[in-house]
Parts: C-alpha cells; structure tokens; sequence
C-alpha cells in the first residue's frame, strides 16, 4: 500500500498524543494533585496539539475535507467513523478538564473527567488499529494484534512525552516511566511476532482464484489495461524491496525499541530526566515513523493479483 | 447508509462470456464516454496524451495468456464492479455515500456526500474503484442506473453501456437474482463463476469461461521440414547467385 506522508503523520502524531492524554489522565486520576495545576495543564496542552495537529493532518488526504463532519454517521458499520467519534467524543472530558484547571476549580469532578478522557484516548486508538485490521484485502493488516500494537506504540510514545515534560516541569515521578518501559517491551514484543507471522505467511489468494477460471493450469499476464499505472496500481500496488525493509526493520528496532528502552532504563536509574528524555523522544519519532511508514509499504493488496502478483 | 440491506431480490449484474471477449476495449470507451457526461461525471482524467496519461475509468480490460487440460489461449478480461452482496466496500464507508441499493442490489458512491477518504476502494479486492482527484470523490461501475431505467431513451438502449457497445455480444445484463431470466440460464448452461468467491464478498456479476478447445497441434520442428535435393538447373543456379549476392552486400 502507497504509504501516504498525511496519514502516517496522523497516526504517529494523535497516537503519541492519546498516548501522553493516557497518561495525564490516569496520573490525574490517582493523585489529583501530584502533578500541579500548571504542569497538567501545559501538558493537556501538548497532548491536544499533538492530537489536532494528527487529525487535521488526516483530513488533507480527503478529497473533500469540508464534507468530513459526514464521517460521524455511519458509526455503526465504519471503523473510520467509529474512529471520528471516538476522537471528537474525547474533546469533551479533555476540554473540560483543562477548564476546571485553568480556574482551578472543583477537584471532586476532576476525577470522573480524568478517567472518561483516558478511556476516550484508549478508545480512538484502538478504532484507529480496527480502520486497518478489518481489511480482509490486505492480509498484513487483517490481524487481531494491529489494534494492540497501536495501543502499544501510542501508550509508549506518549508515556515518553509524558516523561520529558514531567521532567521539563521538574515533577517527573517513578511509576509512569517503568510503565512506559513495559509498553515499549510489549510493543516490541508484539511487532517481532507480528513480522516473523506476516513472514511465514504466503498469502491465501492466488492469480488463478482472482481469474476463477475452473481447472486453470498457468495463468500469466499478456497486456496491462492501461499503459501507464492507474489508481489502483499506484495506491494498492506501493511495493517495498525486501533488502530495503529488512534494512528499515532493523533501524525500527534500534530507534523505536533498544535506544529509547535503554535510555529510559538510564533514566530511572540517575534520576535524570529532561536530556535522556529528549533523547528517547527523538529516536522514538524517528523508530514510530519508520514503522509506520513499513506498515503501510509492505502491505500487500489482493487486487494486485489482477496486475501480475501471484498470491496475496 | 453503509449497512448493507438484508436482502435484495433482485440482482442486476453482467455476464461476461470470456470465450468470444476479443478484447477490443469498446466496452472501456462507452463506459467512459458515457459516465463521464452521467452518473458518475467527471471522469477526469490526468495528461492524457502525454508521457505518464492516467484517469478515472470503471472498466479495465486485461489480458492473459493461459493454459488448460493441455490447451493455451489468450483470455480478454473486462474487470469491474461485480455489485457483490455482502461487500466491506459499502460498511467501511464512514459517510454513507457507499452504498448497496435494496431494490437491485446495485452499488453506488453518492457522489454529494462522498469525502474522498478512498477506505472503500481499500476494501475490494477487485480493485473495482478509481480515485477521482479532479473530482475528490470515489467512482465505480453504476451498472449505468442512469441508462437502464431511463424512459428518455429507446428500450433497446435501457442497458448499460457497455453491454450496448460489445460488438461480439460478449456482455449481457439481466437479473441474477431471478433463476429464469436469460443471464441466469446462460450462466447454468455454460458453466458461469463468479471471482474470487473464496473472499467471500459474494460478486453478482458472473463470467462464462473459454470453451473447451482441440488440443493445441504439436509445434513444427525446423528439422521435420525437408529440403529438396538440388537438381542442378538454370533456375537453381540463378537462385544461387541471387542468394549468394545478397548475402554477400548485407
Ligand atoms: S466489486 Fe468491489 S466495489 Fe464492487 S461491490 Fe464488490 S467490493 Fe464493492
Ligand atoms: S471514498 Fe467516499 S464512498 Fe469511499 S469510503 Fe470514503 S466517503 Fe465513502
């Protein structure tokens, strides 16, 4: 699949943006006044930049952005709608958490706000993996951990954005940084089963069921339908070489799993924060990128099985 | 709305009979001569007598060469929507502009509210649908709705387009879902399939596969062909020194 820059920025950036709301949310929960009126506030800020920046990101990919409030009909069947709801339900507990901050009002209600925006950032996240997981076309996304390894990536990135502004705002505390240390390890996890699966598996659609001709013994393309490539050819026929992505795998393990996981592991142990965390936050972007970028480049469209691929 | 009726009685598709398809393209052209003043208008297109020409069309017609039960031959493929019955096209779709019509079981994008997300042309895996970036929104086959029930024009003409323009009578359209209509005889009689039914978005529209044929004769071999022994006439000669010159300047 054509690995298009609008929609790999959207779901890196609102991941990494739910991902920090996560942990704000469930840090404001449990301790109401831990973090401080100020540095939660700054805080939520950033998550909703991040988040907004995604999702207006997203819309440039549409051909009609001025249409996209339609999107939140058809929840009831659609992921992307699913997802559209999710992300603007959100909004609401978040904005007026930041409100009741801002006027530093009404601690009791903080609480029951806190949780409903964590569980709005779990939920977007998670129809955001669903969007890409209930493709049947394309089997690298056709999987049951898709979802998790977005819930994954988005708590870890965020956890590290989490970490750097808490260290920024001189309040970083011990726990979220050892959570954010076990989603990387089971984001990693979850990503090295998801490559050797997607590896092993040859693809259940051949050319010749494509054709359905009965009884078939070889099938080969003669003429292309069109001389140059069409829509379908450029969006779903995007193909990564597999020296290339092997390389590309292995500087995702590097940025997005053993550089960060070390650094945060350095972090807890020093006690320093702000710098290791930069670090950990920059690697981190560039690893999610990369992965993202590969999720979408070795993709691979059972259409093209029309345009000469023999399985898919 | 993007959920799909329960069930339509009726099934308007094409029959596409593979053994007399010649591959002309005609079909392609009136499909997009007529959509792109129809339905479906614009169907832009982008460069198109330049170096790298592209554009939206809703029929595409491949070519491959095959071989069966010790015969080969040339397959002409037209490939459009098949209007399947249960196809994620239409439930992916977030704005309901994705559509499955209850009364035929047509497939349609409404073209005023689509946003151009292209999510449904992710989910087939036909590739059935084209991306119109002039346009913004998605286009695909509309079996020619605008054609078929339009009492403006001849009776002979309430068919799609495509099915009008086959110069061989390779497309026929009728009900599928009606076991005595002609495409639903034809499609007993012949042995008619369906594509990709493994998928299991259930595609209404249905193909008749190449005839059985002779089995191919074996290829000539270059020494089975004998050369005459020479007989030393004029007539040889001449050719001789004809051959010999020829040669000789090339
Ligand atoms: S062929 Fe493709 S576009 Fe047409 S109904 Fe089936 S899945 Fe949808
Ligand atoms: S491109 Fe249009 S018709 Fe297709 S899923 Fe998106 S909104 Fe629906």
């Amino acid at each position: 699949m054509h690995p298009a820059y609008s929609v790999i920025f959207f779901t890196t950036a609102s991941g990494a943006g739910y991902g920090l709301l996560f942990w704000l949310s469930l840090a404001t929960a449990i301790a109401p006044d831990a973090l401080g009126r100020w540095p939660s506030l700054a805080m939520l800020a950033v998550a909703l930049v991040f988040v907004t920046a995604g999702l207006l990101a997203s819309t440039f990919h549409l051909g009609h952005p001025e249409r996209a409030p339609g999107a939140l009909s058809q929840w009831r069947s659609s992921w992307l709608s699913r997802e559209g709801v999710a992300a603007v339900a959100t909004y609401v507990p978040a904005g007026l958490m930041g409100l009741l901050w801002l006027l530093g009002l009404a601690e009791g209600l903080i609480v029951p706000l806190a949780l409903l925006t964590a569980a709005g950032a779990v939920a977007t996240v998670y129809c955001t993996g669903m969007i890409y997981a209930s493709l049947r076309t394309i089997r690298q996304w056709n999987r049951r951990d898709v979802p998790w390894i977005y819930l994954a990536l988005a708590a870890a990135t965020g956890g590290i954005l989490f970490g750097l502004l808490g260290g920024l705002a001189g309040v970083a505390g011990r726990p979220i940084p050892m959570l954010t240390l076990a989603c990387l390890l089971v984001a990693a996890g979850l990503k090295h089963r998801y490559w050797t699966a997607i590896d092993a598996d040859p693809g259940a659609y051949t050319a010749k069921m494509a054709i359905g001709i009965p009884g078939l013994d070889t099938l080969r393309p003669l003429d292309a339908p069109h001389t140059m490539p069409n829509f379908v050819m450029r969006e779903m026929g995007f193909t990564v070489a597999r020296k290339h992505a092997e390389k590309l795998r292995r500087l995702t393990w590097i940025a997005l799993f053993a550089a960060p996981a070390l650094l945060l592991l350095l972090g807890v142990l020093t006690g320093l924060a702000v710098p290791v965390y930069l670090l950990a936050a920059i690697s981190a972007a560039t690893g999610v990128v990369l992965e993202r970028w590969l999720f979408f480049a070795e993709a691979e469209h059972v259409s093209q099985l029309y345009y000469g691929r023999s399985r898919a | 709305m993007t959920s799909l009726p329960e069930n339509t009685g009726t099934k308007l598709g094409l029959v596409i009979d593979l053994d007399i398809c010649v591959g002309c393209q005609a079909c392609a052209t009136s499909c997009k001569e007529w959509n792109t003043g129809g339905y479906s208008a614009p169907l832009s297109d982008h460069d198109p007598y330049g170096a790298d020409p592209s554009g939206a069309w809703l029929n595409r017609i491949h070519s491959y060469e095959y071989t069966r039960d010790g015969t080969s031959g040339t397959l002409h493929f037209p490939r459009s929507c098949l209007h399947c019955e249960e196809p994620d096209c239409v439930t992916v779709c977030p704005t309901g502009a994705s559509y499955k019509r209850e009364e035929d079981g047509i497939v349609l994008v409404n073209p005023d509210t689509c946003i151009g997300c292209k999510l449904c042309s992710w989910a087939c895996p036909y590739g059935a649908r084209e991306y119109d970036h002039d346009d913004g929104v998605m286009k695909k086959c509309t079996l020619c709705v605008d054609r078929i029930y339009n009492e403006t024009l001849a009776p002979e003409d309430r068919s799609p387009a495509c099915v009008r323009a086959c110069p061989t009578g390779a497309r026929a359209f009728g009900d599928l879902g009606d076991p005595d209509s002609e495409v639903s005889r034809s499609v007993a009689a012949r042995g008619g399939f369906g594509l990709l039914e493994e998928f299991g978005y259930k595609p209404v529209n249905r193909y008749l596969p190449p005839r059985d044929r002779q089995p191919d004769p074996p290829a000539p071999s270059p020494e089975a062909t004998p050369t005459p022994e020479p007989d030393g006439s004029a007539l040889e000669a001449l050719f001789a020194w004809v051959d010999r010159t020829l040669t000789a300047r090339s």
